[in-house]
């Protein structure tokens, strides 16, 4: 059911595609090089080999000297070892640095893709991400080792090999090159069909992994509704079309590989009539044509596999058309990384406030300000403030209005916020932009009075902490996914934040807070998982603290527990919580009403219940229906 | 385009290599698998792709023998047109010799024949050699095409097949690696490798006996130097097998760890987990590295000890060849073509070595997928399915039936002691209870996603290890507390609890839980793509999504688990009156912690610590003294 967004193969040429592995391969050039240069060279030592035979046949052999042979044999086992040797050094070459192009390719696009907008992932299925990082590497690497070389040693090995045929004899070599232009032409046409269907197995390839995942992510609702049997169904039909679209390649393969066996051998047999009518008339020795037919014969191979390579080198140019087409995404822009531009920083990572001015009253802002362009650093900490915040999500359809249409809210610091609202009317999206998981479209958010977009991402999440309303848990021990939101949390933290959340019940489990929770975390109930992630967020004792519905599995003992805890919590950060029920509207100090885009109303619970009647409503759910 | 047939096999949940299901768990005496028995070891680490059961040494053999039986008239085919395309492409130098030995001297005495046919023939060998190959690459195309599908197909019903149990534990990144990179690596050897070893083996066959019958003697001598070669491969084989073992459990880890990375996105860049990742994501790579590396450094040391092996023995043939032209005993156009085909002879070492190489590999994947394929569910398909009553009465509703249930999962902590439990058809069963307490595993119980550890499960009387899945899936559904979308439309989603249902019918259902409203509004309506796990849409909106699904299904048993957690408190109202009309006659088991859905309930049960603690109707309890009475008011005192 799924696709990503069809890239349908431009005109590119393969050529320029491969060309933009330069950069990985670079490191390992010089290898590859050499590997190429002792390849061209082992295939030369082949080709000189029949030479030998030529002397030994119309020398000592024909002459009755079998004493005369020695030598010229043990040249033959000389170039014989010569040529296993340098095959064997042209492995040896390249077998790690190939590997290791592959491997960094990988590390860069997984690298890459961690860093790409939340926006990217929404709209590219895992499984296209996921061929591109498993098939189509490994095909990328096998073209460096073998295809690569090979292009180049079988167009030298096939110059030289004219070259002594036409040193041989002129007339004979011309007609053995006669066959060239034809297959040249054949040759491309094929291409440009074959590039096409190569880069639909690839793409139907993809499609066929990330249905796999579905299938076995949505285990649960295809085991509930015994949809095995349509699910079985949907992924036979995908199959179905990637062999058909490998039959296709296979088709051309077929009509390619016929030419060029056929036309190079129909020129060698013209040149043994040619050659065996002047041997009869005595223009040519016997031995010269026994030469110039083994030589012959040995081009086949070079002219044969250039069926095979040029396939392959198709399917590495889409492979490497797919890998860049990630790779060419930009990461949305980040501030530079210097300490001047804020005046927020995490107290443990200060340290340099030495050319002090005036930090007084700021606790929490112990950097004080040092460039100019960074707003000046209010007196006491200003909390979160959505001035004017726009959002639309990139892909949303032209002309249709924004989501969020100028989000004006002030929560101060210290201060906790509750943000209700009508499911869908962008409470979670409004959230997700203080982290910068989705960037606003307009108007600015700050944080202590810092727009958050100068702020260096990976500074502004240490700043603030999310718990998500899916609790979203990782298949690693439950001490690894709580510690996740404060590396470098101590054992004390880890305790208190379990206690917080009222996780304690992870002490319990087989084998206490090292147990592994499965893979996302669905080993665990709903509850248990939701409070673990509620761990997660607090125990960093983040500054800001993003809390999207996080009581929602929770019963209403636990509930008044983990609110009881987490009151101690919220009394020294700056929250927003996320709420649909007035017992966690009550963790906060003020209530916002987001609808229609923008906040309608602020002020306390009960001030809203008096004033404002579609608050009223959410919360009591009394006269009209959703939306 | 070939027409798409339906898949082969009738039902989808047998068992994928079409045999029955081998039930290890007799329906009678219950004893659990003993992969899940306690006391075996826990769960690998994630990242770890050592399988539990390695497979025995064959298997993947079998399997291999298995995947290409059904097509051994192809594969018949395949060789027979390799065979004639090899003589055809083997003519040549004969040819040649002929020519030289023969047609020259014709020639001289005026006698053009010889040589005309000669050429003639050879030239029919060019083309027949061409057209031979084409034939040949899209028949054997066909077969290895037609068992990649073949083992895909296995690998995803078997997979589907699979017990949570075996989910939980074995990760979904190891099965997509089975289903991509295993299924690759088998590719590969078909695709390439096998046409690889046919010619290799042809010509080797083809030549020796040429060479035997040019001259026996030289031809013994080249034949015999193949037995060297054969032990240079089997040396070969012996040590690459752990190498390639270890490169299919890297890739594995390796595809774990992206997955994984990948669906959990926004936690990993918000906990700003990439860095770690990056560290993590090398080590694993690093193995794969490795292990490559390792493989292509062996099949170096194959091909110097073949070629080597090879070239040796050309030398010698040729001193021992000359001395034999001198004495008279052969004749110099022999001698010339001796040279040639032994050249030729061992020019395919080097694809000898491919050949190899891949053949390691596929073994290693097809070992990993036999191993999966090897694990049984825990949860089968019965041998002898039992149909259920016919309904009493115009109500859809059945009576459900615990009887002596106790449940442990994997680790062996009892979450559900021994109870006993009836609900009658058409009840509405509200199930409340601190988290923890076994609420969720109750409802799994029911719709079977796992077996009770002892008693059982009825539902109108039959065990529900005895009813086929759709039967199952006719009789009981639920809404499971995490609600999972596929990528797709909406309208695709909902119709996942009737896949046959019209477009009226899924707009309707949609309706009756308030959710057209939203759907409607979506860029594309119904037909918007919701992205992956339903990323284009609101928590609440998703969870509309599901519900919806399930009232499409309209199954005899309804189970709600914390179907309206993620809803504003509207929409949960609006969800609840329409309980009332879509929960008519049903049975419904409906888990909540809002205690707002109590309103609709017949009959409440409290647990706590996996026991039934409190079971009356909502009235009683709520008058009493007991849990569910503290419990109640507490929530009351939670609401404006
Ligand atoms: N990735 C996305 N791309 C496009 N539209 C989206 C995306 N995610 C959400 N939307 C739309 O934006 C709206 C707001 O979604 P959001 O998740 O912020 O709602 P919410 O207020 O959190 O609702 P809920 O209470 O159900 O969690 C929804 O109508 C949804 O359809
Ligand atoms: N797949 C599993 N493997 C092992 N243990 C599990 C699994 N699922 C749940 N458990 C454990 O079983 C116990 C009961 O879990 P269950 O999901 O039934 O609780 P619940 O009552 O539904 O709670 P909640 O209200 O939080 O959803 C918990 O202690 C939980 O850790
Ligand atoms: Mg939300
Ligand atoms: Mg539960």
């Amino acid at each position: 059911m799924s696709r990503n967004p069809s890239h349908l193969p431009s005109k590119r040429s393969p050529v320029r595609s491969l060309l933009r592995l330069r950069p990985y391969v670079r490191p390992v050039r010089v290898r590859l090089l050499a590997s190429a240069a002792v390849a061209t060279v082992a295939s030369c030592v082949g080709l000189v080999i029949p030479l030998v035979l030529k002397e030994i046949v119309d020398g000592p052999v024909a002459h009755g000297d079998p004493g005369g042979v020695w030598w010229p044999a043990a040249l033959v086992l000389l170039l014989g070892l010569a040529e296993a040797g340098l095959f064997g050094v042209r492995r040896w070459l390249v077998a790690r640095p190939l590997a290791g192009v592959e491997a960094s390719m990988r590390a860069d696009l997984y690298r890459h893709l961690q860093r790409l907008p939340t926006s990217f992932h929404d709209r590219w299925a895992s499984g296209q991400l996921l061929s591109r990082a498993t098939s189509d590497l490994s095909v990328l690497r096998l073209f460096l080792v073998f295809p690569l070389v090979f292009l180049l040693v079988n167009a030298v090995t096939f110059v030289v090999g004219i070259v002594v045929l036409l040193s041989q004899d002129w007339l004979l070599g011309l007609v053995l090159l006669l066959p060239t232009a034809p297959l040249v032409v054949l040759c491309s046409y094929f291409e440009t069909r074959y590039a096409l269907a190569a880069r639909k197995a690839q793409d139907q390839a993809g499609d066929l992994a990330t249905v796999v995942e579905e299938s076995v992510l949505g285990i649960r609702v295809i085991k509930s509704f015994g949809r095995h049997r349509s699910m079985a169904r949907d992924f036979w039909r995908r199959s179905r079309e990637l062999r058909t679209t490998e039959l296709r390649k296979a088709e051309l393969l077929a009509d390619i590989w016929a030419v060029i066996m056929t036309l190079p051998e129909v020129a060698i047999g013209s040149a043994l009539a040619i050659g065996a009518t002047r041997v009869a008339d005595g223009e040519l020795t016997a031995g010269t044509l026994v030469a110039f037919l083994t030589t012959a014969l040995a081009l086949r191979w070079p002219v044969e596999s250039l069926g095979w390579l040029l396939a392959y080198s198709n399917d590495a140019a889409s492979a490497a058309d797919r890998y860049f087409e990630v790779m060419d995404t930009p990461t949305t822009p980040d501030a530079p990384e210097t300490g001047d531009t804020g005046d927020i920083a995490d107290t443990g990572d200060t340290g340099d406030t030495a050319d002090t001015a005036d930090t007084g009253g700021t606790p929490m802002a112990a950097d004080p300000p040092r460039s100019p362009r960074t707003p000046k650093a209010p007196a006491a900490p200003d909390g979160i403030r959505f001035e004017g915040v726009r959002f639309r999500y990139p892909d949303a359809p032209e002309g249709s209005p924004d989501l969020l249409t100028g989000v004006d809210l002030h929560i101060r610091s210290g201060e906790t916020m509750a943000l209700v609202g009508a499911t869908g009317c962008g409470k979670t999206t409004l959230t997700a932009l203080l982290p910068r998981l989705y960037e606003a479209t307009g108007g600015r958010i700050t944080l202590d009075g810092v727009d958050i977009a100068e702020l260096p991402r990976h500074r502004l999440r240490k700043l603030v902490a999310v718990a998500f309303e899916e609790p979203t848990l990782f298949s690693a021990t439950v001490r690894e996914n709580v510690a996740m939101g404060a590396p470098g949390a101590g054992e004390a933290a880890l305790h208190k934040a379990l206690t917080t959340s009222q996780a304690d019940f992870a002490h319990g489990l087989p084998q206490g807070l090292d147990t592994e929770v499965g893979e996302q975390g669905l080993s665990l109930s709903g509850g248990q998982r939701q409070r673990l992630a509620l761990a997660r967020a607090v125990v960093g004792q983040p500054r800001f603290l993003v809390l999207d519905d996080p009581l929602s599995a929770l019963d209403v003992h636990t509930e008044a527990l983990v609110e009881g805890a987490l009151r101690q919590v919220l009394a020294t950060t700056t929250a927003l919580v996320v709420a649909h029920r007035p017992s966690t509207v009550l963790l906060a100090d003020r209530v916002a009403l987001l609808s229609n885009g923008r906040i309608s109303t602020v002020g306390t619970h009960h001030e809203l219940l008096d004033s404002s009647p579609a608050y009223r409503e959410l919360m009591s759910g009394e006269r009209s229906p959703i939306r | 385009m070939t027409t798409v047939t339906e898949p082969p096999e009738e039902d989808g949940s047998a068992l994928a290599d079409g045999r029955p299901a081998q039930t290890v768990q007799a329906p009678e005496a219950p004893h659990r698998e003993p992969a899940r028995s306690p006391g075996t070891p826990p769960p690998a680490a994630p990242d770890d792709d050592t399988d539990e059961h390695p497979s025995p040494p064959g298997v993947s053999r079998a399997l291999l023998g298995s995947l290409l039986r059904p097509h051994k008239w192809r594969t018949a085919l395949a060789m027979g047109v390799i065979l004639l395309q090899q003589a055809a492409v083997l003519a040549g130098p004969l040819l040649v010799a002929f020519a030289i030995d023969r047609a020259i001297p014709a020639l001289r005495r005026d006698d053009s024949g010889p040589l005309i046919a000669v050429v003639c023939v050879y030239i029919v060998c060019a083309l027949a050699s061409g057209l031979l190959q084409a034939l040949f690459i899209r028949v054997s195309a066909r077969v290895s095409q037609d068992v990649l599908l073949d083992l895909r197909g296995r690998i995803f019903r078997h997979a589907q097949a699979l017990s949570l149990d075996f989910h939980e534990r074995y990760t979904s990144g190891r099965i997509i690696a089975r289903a991509t990179s295993d299924v690759d690596a088998l590719r590969e050897l078909l695709s390439e490798g096998l046409e690889e070893l046919i010619q290799v083996a042809l010509s080797a066959v083809y030549i020796s006996v040429v060479l035997l019958a040019l001259d026996w003697e030289l031809g013994a001598a080249a034949a015999a130097s193949f037995v060297p070669l054969y032990f240079i491969a089997r040396s070969f084989r012996r040590r690459t097998r752990e190498v390639y073992r270890r490169t299919r459990t890297a890739v594995a880890s390796v595809i774990v760890r992206f997955t994984e990375t990948m669906n959990g996105i926004r936690p990993v860049q918000a906990f700003r987990r990439e860095e770690a990742n990056d560290k993590e994501f090398h080590r694993l790579n690093s193995a794969y590295r490795r292990a490559n590396g390792d493989s292509a450094l062996e099949m170096a040391r194959f091909v110097v000890s073949a070629r080597t092996m090879a070239n040796a023995v050309i030398a010698a043939i040729l001193v021992w060849g000359a001395y034999r032209v001198a004495d008279g005993g052969l004749e110099l156009g022999v001698m010339a073509a001796f040279v040639l085909y032994l050249r030729r002879l061992y020019d395919p070492v080097d694809r000898l070595g491919m050949f190899l190489n891949s053949y390691q590999s596929a073994a290693a994947a097809l070992d990993k997928i036999a191993a999966l394929l090897a694990n049984r569910p825990a949860v089968p398909e019965p041998r002898q399915p039992v149909p259920l009553p016919a309904p009493q009465g115009e109500e859809p509703g059945r009576e459900v039936v615990f009887d002596g249930v106790r449940f442990a999962y994997r680790e062996g902590v009892e979450v559900l002691p021994r109870f006993d439990l009836k609900i009658p058809a058409g009840q509405t069963v509200a199930v409340v209870g601190a988290t923890g307490a076994g609420k969720s595993t109750l409802a799994k119980l029911l719709v079977r996603f796992y077996d009770p550890t002892g008693g059982r499960v009825r539902l109108d009387g039959v065990d529900l290890r005895d009813l086929e899945t759709p039967e199952l899936r006719r009789g009981v559904v639920m809404v499971t507390q995490e609600s999972f979308l596929f990528s797709g439309t909406v309208a695709e989603n909902i119709a996942v609890g009737r896949p046959d249902a019209t477009r009226e019918q899924v707009e309707e259902a949609a309706r009756a839980i308030g959710a057209f409203d939203f759907i409607a509004a979506l860029p594309e309506g119904f037909d918007t793509d919701v992205r992956k796990r339903g990323g284009r849409i609101s928590a609440g909106q998703r969870q509309l999504v599901a519900f919806a699904r399930a009232l499409l299904a309209d199954p005899a048993v309804l189970i709600l688990d914390e179907a309206t957690s993620s809803l504003d408190i509207p929409g949960e109202r609006a969800v609840q009156r329409a309980m009332h009309t879509v929960l008519a006659g049903r049975t419904a088991v409906i888990v909540a912690h809002r205690l707002s859905t109590v309103e609709i309930a017949d009959r409440v049960l409290v647990m706590d610590a996996g026991r039934i603690v409190e079971d009356g109707r909502p009235a009683e309890l709520i008058g009493g003294t007991g849990r569910f009475a503290t419990l109640h008011r507490a929530w009351r005192d939670s609401l404006v």
